[in-house]
């Protein structure tokens, strides 16, 4: 395996028609590592993850993957596998079809991941592609994306139609085949919740953006929500910077991105306060939103402030 | 069992020490390996390597080559201490802060802890809320 970085994406932007889908991207995907890509529909993912597997072009900006511009790039192609959330087949092919297939295409093709998977899922291997269930369709991709051990694996949104119990099945095939095998490895997803303990690094795009990468690690435990009385809350968040804000009457709810001391969450705690962690789903969702819900309490803020002069 | 008040190998490390302590991992036994970890409790398995590391560097778990991790001599007395020393700062104060909020007092507060005097006789084991 190559010691060059796998991914690199800079400054990648790509507009359809009027919407500004990619926005000066910039990107860097180390080799053995599990990453999330998150963010709302429509953020971008899925065009960042077709420009990086050579199934669409950027704009502006240049992709490199394993030093490469994968577009018909066959020797990079092959190392890569991209699984769409809804993944094409030919027509006529029936699954055992398509898992031949990705047999012949990808080198590091594990045939018998792949029949374990296949029983795991209870996948019907004799019917065609096309009158599979949703979650057995995804239940197909799931099997091709873990099966061919790429070196560098997107899986965008592969929980579709799965019930909870195949879900469970992906995510522990994944770890188990990802401490043996480990790759580069990207989650799109917005179940957040259940894929969070798997991720080492977290990518969240909104609106073309990236507005944050950062190592899972320095995001659990980093944002933490506090509630009690509203002026003794209001006065512990003071200094910190803060990323949502709840009232109900007297009291209030107010999440900081800060990692508090023990000594701190004593002081919180004598002041009658609750603490509780924010999950990074939540977290998520606060940064993707943070920033007009912030910027609108901000305006309110200044707005009582003048009223009150 | 892993939540999302800290870091993940901080957690692990955490639940490694709580079963060294309570001997669920034995002295010079053989702790599972960091792939097990992570099919377990279904994490990265980086962050159960840097959970490991985390334990390997505070020398209460030592590698044999190609076979291992073990836990080494004297670990449960060594986490013992450390937790005696943490003892007043994450029990005493918060009891003590939650006395006063529910107002009561000093004198009551003894009794009440004197009145546990059959659990804390009873030493390791006898009382497992954990």
């Amino acid at each position: 395996m190559s010691e060059q970085t796998p991914v690199e994406v800079r400054n990648v932007s790509k507009t359809f028609k009027d919407v500004k889908a990619l926005d000066d991207v910039n990107l860097q995907l180390d080799s053995h590592k599990i990453y999330g890509l998150l963010g709302r529909n429509g953020a971008g993912k899925t065009t960042l993850m077709s420009i990086l597997t050579g199934q669409g072009f950027p704009d502006a900006g240049e992709v490199k993957v394993f030093g490469h511009t994968p577009f018909e790039h066959d020797a990079t192609l092959s190392r890569i596998c991209f699984i769409r959330e809804s993944q094409k087949y030919p027509d006529e092919y029936k699954a055992f079809q398509a898992f031949k297939a990705a047999a012949l295409f990808f080198e590091n093709w594990d045939e018998q991941l792949a029949q374990e998977l296949i029983a795991d899922f209870n996948l019907p291997l004799k019917r065609k592609i096309k009158k599979l269930s949703r979650g057995q369709l995804s239940a197909v991709g799931v099997v091709i994306g873990l099966a061919s051990r790429a070196e560098v694996t997107f899986f965008d949104e592969p929980y579709l139609g799965l019930d909870a119990v195949a879900r469970q099945i992906f995510y522990d095939r994944l770890v188990e085949d990802f401490a043996e095998y480990p790759r580069t490895i990207v989650l799109s997803s917005h179940l957040i919740d259940e894929v969070a303990n798997l991720l080492e690094h977290v990518i969240i795009i909104d609106s073309g953006r990236i507005v944050m990468d950062e190592d899972a690690e320095s995001l659990q435990g980093a944002a933490v929500t506090i509630s009690g009385k509203a002026d003794v809350v209001e006065e512990f968040v003071a200094d910190y910077p803060v990323i949502h804000r709840d009232s109900l009457g007297a009291l209030a709810s107010v999440s900081i991105q800060q990692r508090l001391t023990p000594a701190q969450q004593a002081e919180a705690r004598e002041l009658g306060l609750e603490l509780s962690p924010m999950s990074l789903q939540q977290l998520v969702v606060r940064t993707a939103m943070g920033r007009n819900v912030l910027a609108a309490h901000q305006d309110q803020a200044k707005e009582r402030a003048s009223w009150n002069a | 069992m892993i939540d999302d008040s800290k870091p993940i190998f901080i957690q692990i490390a955490e639940l490694i020490e709580n079963d060294i302590f309570s001997g669920v991992l034995a002295e010079e036994g053989q702790v599972p390996s960091t792939n097990e970890f992570a099919a377990f409790y279904r994490i990265n398995p980086a962050t159960a390597a840097k959970g490991i590391n985390k334990l390997v560097e505070e020398g209460l778990l030592y590698k044999k080559r190609g076979i291992g991790m073990f836990v080494a001599q004297g670990a449960p007395e060594r986490l013992r201490q450390k937790r005696r020393q943490k003892f007043n700062d994450q029990y005493v104060q918060p009891l003590a802060a939650e006395a006063g909020k529910l107002g009561i007092g000093a004198e009551e507060l003894m009794d009440m802890i004197k009145s546990a005097q059959p659990i804390i006789d009873a030493g390791p084991g006898g009382s497992r809320h954990v």
